[in-house]
């Protein structure tokens, strides 16, 4: 370990990356959207512009002028009938950010198509026609894309040439989207009046629209922080692979899901809770000093551990949670709907493992946010129920930890992706732990002295409480006297127990450790 | 602090790498030489860092590419210690298929098509990685990063398995296969600018140097050797000219240009206003040849 790398290892190139999702149908001018983000940022080549100019003679919708939306529509049977059909992915980039775009079709039946795209996304455009206003499928676009944890959406008020370029329209679409953003818990909102068709606050402030003082598209995306935080949660790493090329070496590699590790830091495994301390972190570039959330690497342990895919490595200190039983978000995805006695396989992280769903008894509207009671779910339905797994695997809550908290569902037979999942809670069921997980928690317990003086006064309180209950409902002098004599047994027999409790007391761990503590 | 575009797409595409392996019985890695596979190759030396690529490279040889290429090919190999499989339809060559002639719609079909499904076919692989980008191509732009085909290698746009997150489903039936896209992501200045950072080797006939071309329907095509029958009236020149793209070379257009270093070419790029599929005249077909193809197993 002579020359440590500073990591990230280091690109010249330091242009960050967006992901973003599309959400709009094809009459809010969505494709004529991206079109025209693409020709702005100058990414069109000359001859792709060329077929442009021939194709929107062919099948362009905007008479003699460039249709835009033609160079994002793909595939030749979606020419035909003028819509876009599945998830689409687009590539510009400007002096500042690289982009990727992922263009989903507004139609109802779509909804896996644009739950997929916003799955990956650091943040949502989503497109109102300024002439309409709010619609319920903004609201259902909205929901989805506030279901699997976008933080940042822009709200793209498309066609103000066709109104004028009025300041009240815009302001009560402005007025009536925050409140939805609200009711969804979206955190960042920014809304721009924008006219696709004639290039309107997409690259350049328009000159019609005096009275926003706000960012153009384009500037918009550029500059928008979406990284912040990221690493600040405890270090996860489901195992991917093994990497044993020899019997000289044996890592573990995969992506890391969050957190931030370095050798010399104390792991545990997660399920079984086997521990170890990190000796290196490999890359082909040389040993990293560090490697943190995002980054693909390969871990290797200062002793002999058979770990294997599926498992995830975490600190000692901060282990996830496994669960054999889950409470779970679903969107199902399949024509055939869900079938409570069936084993579907669920995918999460690096685990692939039986699975079997409750059927709930009602589903989310996803225009109105009520539930409705229901007996069976089909196809774009979304719901809240439990799924079962048969065994223990590392899970944690998706709003924690996205790699964790996120999973599949497929179908044995057909192979189909039938669902996507997203974990609510884990449900830790100690009744049903097996000893050994048992032994397990108990390795798990922190060194906190003040947390078990609380728990300790707590529930020394709340027996002289109770005592002291009974003395109340007579209180004569033998009674008195009861209570005195009780009193000093209950004392005894307390601090009996808590001698037994390792609550708050330094585990094993931390006794066999003279690293750096805790 | 985050990770860089470069930096995110390179732990993307070595994730994918490495799913495929834990996942697959019998990978293989389509090897063209290009810059793509050039880029390609290198993360998976990344992902199986420090052992060896746990799968074979296969390249479909249709007995017309450069020289340049295939002397470039075995080095590689060669230097990076990769098990390399090379596989020509002979029943092809037989019938004495050229990319002359009958066309190159036939020429690829059999040459190209045809010899992937053979190769495929007969050692049994079960997932291919392949170098195809997302921008190059309107078809491929909704092509899944893990694509499946049925039996015939047939690829069905309509019946897409949905990818959420990074969850890949990677389950099939006997006889079905994955072709999987590490550098779906990925753009052309997203190549040339890991290639440069990486400084990962790359075919010399990505650089400009004086070349003896001829000029046909719009395209200048390098006579490589003394196969490419001249028509009537028609003289080598030598141009300074390098190539976007890397084919069959009586198929894939030079253009003209001065920059003999990366630096050069990624200069070059920015300025320039044409994609890089234009110099390979199998897409001009039509709009949708691409997809086409695609369809009947082509990568």
């Amino acid at each position: 370990m002579t020359s440590l790398n500073a990591a990230p290892s280091t690109f010249a190139d330091k242009k960050s990356l967006l992901r973003f999702i599309t959400c709009g149908s094809v009459d809010d001018g969505k494709s004529s959207l991206i079109g025209r983000v693409l020709f702005e940022s100058g990414t069109v080549p000359d001859d792709q512009l060329a077929t442009l100019e021939s194709d929107s003679k062919k099948f362009g919708t905007q008479g003699s002028a460039l249709d835009y939306a033609l160079l994002v529509d793909g595939l030749s049977a979606e020419r035909e009938q003028g819509i876009t059909i599945d998830v689409a992915y687009r590539y510009f980039a400007t002096s500042k950010r690289s982009f990727i775009v992922a263009d989903t079709p507004g139609h109802e039946q779509y909804t896996r198509n644009m739950a997929t795209g916003a799955s990956n996304a650091d943040l949502a455009i989503i497109l109102v026609d300024a002439r309409k206003g709010l619609l319920p499928q903004t609201r259902r676009h909205s929901f989805i894309v506030s279901m699997v944890g976008v933080k940042h959406v822009v709200v793209a008020v498309n066609k103000m040439d066709l109104v004028d370029y009025s300041a009240s329209v815009f302001e009560k679409i402005e007025r009536d989207y925050h409140a939805i953003a609200q009711t969804l818990d979206i955190p960042n909102v920014t809304v721009i009046p924008v006219s696709a068709v004639a290039g309107e606050n997409i690259a350049t402030v328009s000159t019609k629209t005096p009275w926003y003082q706000g960012p153009t598209l384009i500037d918009y995306l550029e500059t928008v922080d979406v990284q912040a935080a990221l690493s600040l949660s405890s270090f996860a790493m489901p195992v991917q692979w093994v990497n044993r090329p020899d019997s000289s070496f044996r890592g573990y590699s995969g992506q890391i899901a969050s957190g931030r590790i370095k050798p010399g830091d104390e792991i545990k495994v997660v399920p079984g809770g086997r521990e170890a301390i990190i000796d290196r972190i490999v890359t082909f570039d040389g040993d990293l000093a560090y490697a943190e959330v995002g980054q693909s690497v390969t871990l290797t342990l200062d002793c002999e551990l058979d770990i294997s895919r599926g498992e995830v490595i975490t600190l000692a200190s901060q282990p996830v949670d496994s669960a054999k039983n889950i409470s779970a978000q679903l969107l199902w995805m399949s024509a055939e709907p869900l079938d409570a006695t069936k084993s579907y396989i669920a995918k999460l992280a690096t685990t692939s493992i039986s699975a079997f769903v409750k059927i709930p008894t009602s589903v989310l509207d996803v225009e109105t946010f009520a539930e409705k009671s229901v007996s069976s779910v089909g196809i774009n339905s979304i719901f809240k129920t439990s799924v079962s797994f048969d065994r223990y695997i590392p899970v944690a809550p998706y709003q924690d930890n996205r790699d964790l908290g996120s999973f599949i569902l497929i179908d044995r037979l057909s192979n189909e992706v039938v669902a996507l999942g997203l974990v609510i809670t884990p449900l830790v069921n100690r009744e049903n732990s097996t000893r050994s997980l048992v032994k397990v928690k108990r390795f798990s317990y922190q060194h906190d002295p003040f947390r078990r003086s609380l728990l300790k006064t707590i529930s020394f309180a709340a027996g002289t409480l109770l005592l002291a209950a009974f003395i109340m409902l007579d209180s004569t002098v033998l009674n008195i006297a009861f209570f005195v004599v009780f009193e000093i047994v209950f004392f005894y027999v307390h601090e009996r127990l808590w001698a037994r409790s390792k609550i708050g007391l330094p585990g094993e761990v931390e006794f066999l450790s003279s690293g750096e503590g805790i | 602090m985050s990770l860089s575009h470069l930096e995110r797409l390179e732990a993307e595409s070595i994730h994918i790498l490495r799913e495929v392996i834990a996942e697959c019985e019998k990978p293989v890695m389509l090897y063209s030489i290009g810059k793509d596979s050039a880029v390609m190759l290198h993360l998976a030396q990344k992902a199986f860092f420090p052992g060896k690529l746990p799968f074979p490279l296969l390249h479909i040889d249709t007995t017309w590419k450069f020289r340049e290429m295939i002397a470039f090919r075995d080095e590689t190999a060669k230097r990076i210690g990769a098990e390399l499989l090379v596989h020509t339809n002979q029943e092809g060559l037989a019938r004495g298929m050229t990319p002359f002639g009958e066309g190159s719609r036939i020429y690829t079909d059999v040459m190209k098509t045809e010899a992937l499904k053979q190769a495929l076919d007969h050692h049994r692989f079960d997932a291919a990685f392949g170098g195809a980008r997302r921008d190059e191509e309107k078809s491929r732009a909704k092509e899944r990063i893990f694509s499946f085909r049925n039996a015939e290698h047939r690829w069905d746009p309509k019946n897409q398995r949905p990818e959420p997150w990074k969850l890949y489903n990677t389950r099939k039936k006997p006889g079905e296969s994955i072709r999987v896209f590490p550098l779906s992501n990925w753009t052309e200045m997203d190549v040339w600018t890991y290639i440069l950072e990486q400084n990962i080797p790359v075919v010399p006939l990505y650089f400009a140097k004086p070349r003896p071309v001829v000029k046909r329907s719009g395209a200048l095509i390098m006579v490589d050797d003394e196969r490419l029958p001249l028509e009537p009236g028609e003289v080598p020149e030598m141009k300074s000219v390098r190539f976007r793209t890397l084919g069959c070379y009586p198929l894939t257009g030079a253009v003209e240009s001065a920059a003999q270093t990366l630096n050069d070419v990624i200069t070059e790029m920015q300025e320039s206003r044409s994609s890089e599929r234009q110099g390979r005249l199998i897409d001009h077909d039509g709009a949708a040849s691409m997809e086409k193809k695609k369809q009947e197993g082509y990568f």
